[in-house]
């Protein structure tokens, strides 16, 4: 089966990098073992953080709910094997602000004992709101990079009119190549998540969107499509580009149409779920497990054999790269995530969690950069996906100019850093922008909470005056009561006195 | 195991202002080495006044900015600017001049306002207008182009360079023995004289298209200028744009009166159109930013040079066009902003 790449939309700039991906997928998935200590993060996915339901001393087993959901955009966080929880406490992990974050130790007994679980056998018999709610417990959550709750993003697209789903299998960043590899191990497993995920949204067509560079994913999703024969889904090859693979890019490349500025996929019909996602819904609902491990690309000129492994999530990068051949001494970064978005650690104790779709170690001397000023080139605007004018978002964001900002659509930057590559300046143009949202955000609060004490302020003093109002109404009420019977009360007073007056006499 | 923390992206950039100016003073080669073979040596000494002034000017204002000079040294921008200059003036050109045009340049039109990035004005043109105003007199000692035909005074390199040094010809010559009205001066001072275009174009000094020399040279720039557009450092919107702006009008009026308006061939390659095009104009700090401001901007100039050289009581009219242009800039770019991807653009105020 071929793909076709015909009937595509068109997107806006763009890069053609090298892809770096070679390297790592000339070997097939190497599963790590069960390492002795999991370290597992109570915030994996967007949303509040997971609240514990075990203590210190507790014997959990695989699969068994270690923390519940917090709150609307929560899930669960399951022991992705069997052993001692023995701290909850605070470790480094990949993020962009801190260091550190509470998370569940556990330490392994090497057993991998499972919980029983009622694997639902056919999830068709279930209706589309029981299946929501199943993918929920499975703690399944957008394994892009994104981590958004997937059940939650199927229940919102439930509440549209949605025409399409589409897997995204494109992974256009340099270097990452775990879902490329997943599509070639595990073919079923997506399309099987594909059909799972269809019957939840109740949606007829699903497009499995794949670059152009993975013809062998291409042929074995082809092949499994045949098998199968299920006609609702069809392969869409999509063009080299980085970053096409970007959800709301997908959309306007596979779809032709445009997600509006602050809105979602859903508001023009669409649904976007990484193909890992898809395959992780399928091991769930289809064979009761829920989402306790993840394919990671190892690469970069840092590590001596890079490749994709299949880790338990909670193993650290360093018992991975351990096992996977080591450091070369190259290695002076470490970046979790591609190399033009991920987030770089200070260290390979952070354990491999929901979001972990790479492990970058590369050398110091791979971007050694200085800035100097912008030249208005407008190259950056030239290859921004958006079609924003970094050149002019610079200049507003240095001169911290909120209304230009805006006009000028900084809320849309999607942090891609294609204007980071070609700025012949050199200027770190998508972390001045992340700073730049920071501060609008920070405004925004501030402005929010000021009119939240304006309000107050304002109903306190209405209050005054409504009281102030009332008493002098009281006030009035019983001048005017007294006036009204002044004459009466002066005749009673002069009564009794006269009363007085002959008791006197008497 | 520790590693450094960094800032994504991860990925070196693809190029840098070094390179771009470079790769600009390389385009420009093919057209100096014409210059010299037309106008004389001469360029090459104006060459170098401007490059070593503007490099001193560039180096003094960063360290009284507090700067480190080698950064603003290092990116070849104030070479750019002197090269430009050098175009832009006759072989003859005493060196105070020059270095009062570099100096004026560098120092007040671009790091009086901040450096480079922060300049709104086009340093070179700001540079040669302050000649234009300062010493108009050395501005039409144009020598006569070399061409066989035309019997001119020939100044040796030595003769040249004494001119360059003390502004004093050999003491049997005049200025007259030596330079020639440019094509531009002679087309208005014709039209001035009641004489028709056409008559004026018989003049051998017109050339075939724009005057003897002119027009190789302006092919040589021409080259330059599509390699530029080929490497993609200059997009093709403002060059473009000033042909339209400049041909548009003028082939109008030739074609409703050949006789007292020049046609587009003669604008195209006389004067400093081919270099404004796709060097001047094209200096990316000073002009618009937007696929569709950066057309305006060059329709704009284009229209301009055109205005001043029909009306105007210059000759040429290119920096004049290119530094009132350079005003409109932040108008400009603020009213062609392009569509936002997901932005409803009815609403959104975009151009």
């Amino acid at each position: 089966m071929t793909a076709p790449t015909y009937d595509l939309g068109k997107l806006h700039g763009g890069l053609r990098l090298p892809g770096h991906k070679a390297e790592s997928t000339s070997n097939p998935i190497l599963d790590i073992p069960i390492p002795a200590q999991l370290i597992l993060p109570l915030e994996q996915h967007v949303g509040e953080p997971a609240q514990p339901v075990v203590g210190i001393g507790d014997r959990v087993l695989k699969g068994q709910t270690v923390a519940e959901p917090d709150g609307e955009m929560g899930v669960p966080i399951h022991a992705s094997s069997s052993g001692t929880v023995v701290a909850i406490e605070r470790w480094p992990v990949a993020r962009r602000h801190g260091e550190k974050a509470p998370c569940i130790v556990i330490e392994s007994d090497g057993k991998d004992e499972a919980i029983s679980d009622t694997a639902a056998s056919d999830y068709s018999a279930l209706a589309p709101a029981d299946l929501l709610l199943r993918i929920l417990d499975g703690g399944i959550v957008g394994l892009g990079g994104a981590v958004f709750p997937t059940a939650q993003k199927l229940m919102q697209a439930r509440t549209c009119d949605t025409d399409y789903l589409i897997l995204n299998g494109v992974e256009c960043e340099p270097y990452i190549s775990c879902d490329d590899v997943l599509m070639r191990e595990r073919p079923e497993a997506i399309i099987g998540g594909a059909r799972v995920l269809m019957h939840a949204l109740q949606v007829n067509v699903c497009y499995v969107a794949v670059e152009s560079d993975k013809p062998e994913a291409i042929a074995r999703l082809g092949e499994e499509l045949a098998r199968v024969d299920d006609d609702r889904i069809v392969v869409k090859q999509v063009p080299t580009i980085y970053p096409s693979g970007g959800e709301d890019q997908l959309v306007q490349l596979v779809t032709n149409r445009e997600v509006p500025s602050g809105g979602l996929p859903t508001d023009v019909g669409c649904i976007v779920q990484n193909v890992g996602t898809a395959a992780a819904v399928y091991d769930w609902v289809v064979r009761g497990e829920p989402l306790i491990s993840r394919v990671t690309t190892v690469t970069g000129d840092g590590v001596a054999t890079p490749v994709n492994v299949r880790a338990r999530l909670g193993t650290t990068i360093e018992d991975i790269v351990k096992f996977a051949g080591g450091y070369t001494d190259r290695a002076y970064h470490m970046i979790i995530g591609g190399p033009l978005t991920g987030k770089s650690v200070s260290t390979d104790e952070v354990p491999v969690v929901k979001a972990s779709n790479c492990v970058l170690v590369v050398s110091k001397s791979s971007y050694v950069r200085g800035e100097l000023p912008c030249i208005r080139c407008g190259d950056c605007a030239v290859v921004c996906p958006v079609q924003l004018q970094p050149q002019q978002l610079f200049w507003y964001a240095c001169a911290d100019d909120e209304q230009k900002l805006r006009d000028f659509g900084l809320t849309d930057c999607i942090e891609c850093g294609c204007c980071d590559l070609v700025c012949p300046s050199h200027i770190p143009l998508t972390a001045d922008f992340r700073m730049a949202k920071g501060r609008i955000r920070e405004l925004a609060d501030e402005k929010a909470r000021a009119e939240r004490a304006r309000h107050r302020f304002e109903a306190r003093n209405a209050r005054l005056e409504r009281e102030q109002r009332e008493r002098e109404e009281e006030l009035a009420r019983q001048k005017a009561a007294a006036k009204a019977a002044g004459p009466a009360a002066i005749a009673e007073i002069l009564r009794r006195k006269q009363g007085h007056d002959e008791d006197d006499a008497s | 195991m520790k590693f450094e923390r960094r800032e994504a992206p991860y990925w070196s950039a693809r190029t840098n202002v070094a390179s771009l100016m470079l790769q600009v003073l390389a385009a420009l080669v093919p057209a100096a080495l014409a210059h010299v073979w037309f106008f004389g040596p001469g360029f090459i000494f104006n060459l170098l006044v401007a490059g070593i002034f503007a490099t001193v000017g560039e180096a003094f204002m960063m360290w009284v900015r507090g700067r480190p000079p080698e950064v603003a040294l290092g990116d070849f921008s104030a070479l750019v600017t002197a090269a430009l200059l050098a175009f832009a003036l006759p072989s003859l050109t005493p060196w105070w001049v020059t270095a009062t045009g570099a100096l004026f340049g560098v120092v007040v039109a671009k790091h009086l306002y901040g450096g480079l990035g922060f300049n709104i004005f086009n340093p070179a043109m700001a540079g040669y207008v302050i000649i234009l105003v300062t010493f108009p007199m050395y501005l039409n000692l144009w020598v006569a182009p070399r061409m066989g035909d035309i019997d001119y005074q020939h100044l040796s390199i030595v003769q040249t360079l004494v001119f360059t040094l003390t502004g004093n010809l050999p003491d049997a010559l005049t200025f007259d023995a030596v330079s020639r009205a440019t094509p531009l001066d002679v087309m208005k001072a014709g039209l001035n004289n009641m004489e028709t275009a056409t008559e004026i174009r018989a003049y051998p000094v017109m050339g075939d298209f724009g005057g003897r020399g002119w027009e190789w040279i302006g092919n040589f720039l021409a080259i330059g200028g599509f390699w530029l557009l080929i490497k993609k450092i200059i997009r093709w919107q403002i060059p473009v744009g000033v042909g339209i702006g400049l041909l548009g009008p003028a082939t109008f009026m030739y074609l409703l009166d050949p006789g007292t308006s020049p046609g587009p061939g003669f604008h195209l390659f006389a004067g400093a159109t081919i270099l404004c095009a796709f060097f001047i104009a094209t200096d990316p700090v000073s002009a618009a930013t937007s696929p569709k401001g950066r057309l305006i901007f060059g329709i704009g100039i284009g229209f301009l040079i055109w205005c001043i050289r029909r009306w105007g009581s210059y000759a040429d009219g290119v920096a004049f066009a290119v530094l009132i242009m350079n005003m409109a800039v932040p108008a400009i770019d603020y009213l062609t902003r392009p569509h936002i991807v997901g932005h409803d653009d009815g609403e959104d105020g975009s151009g």
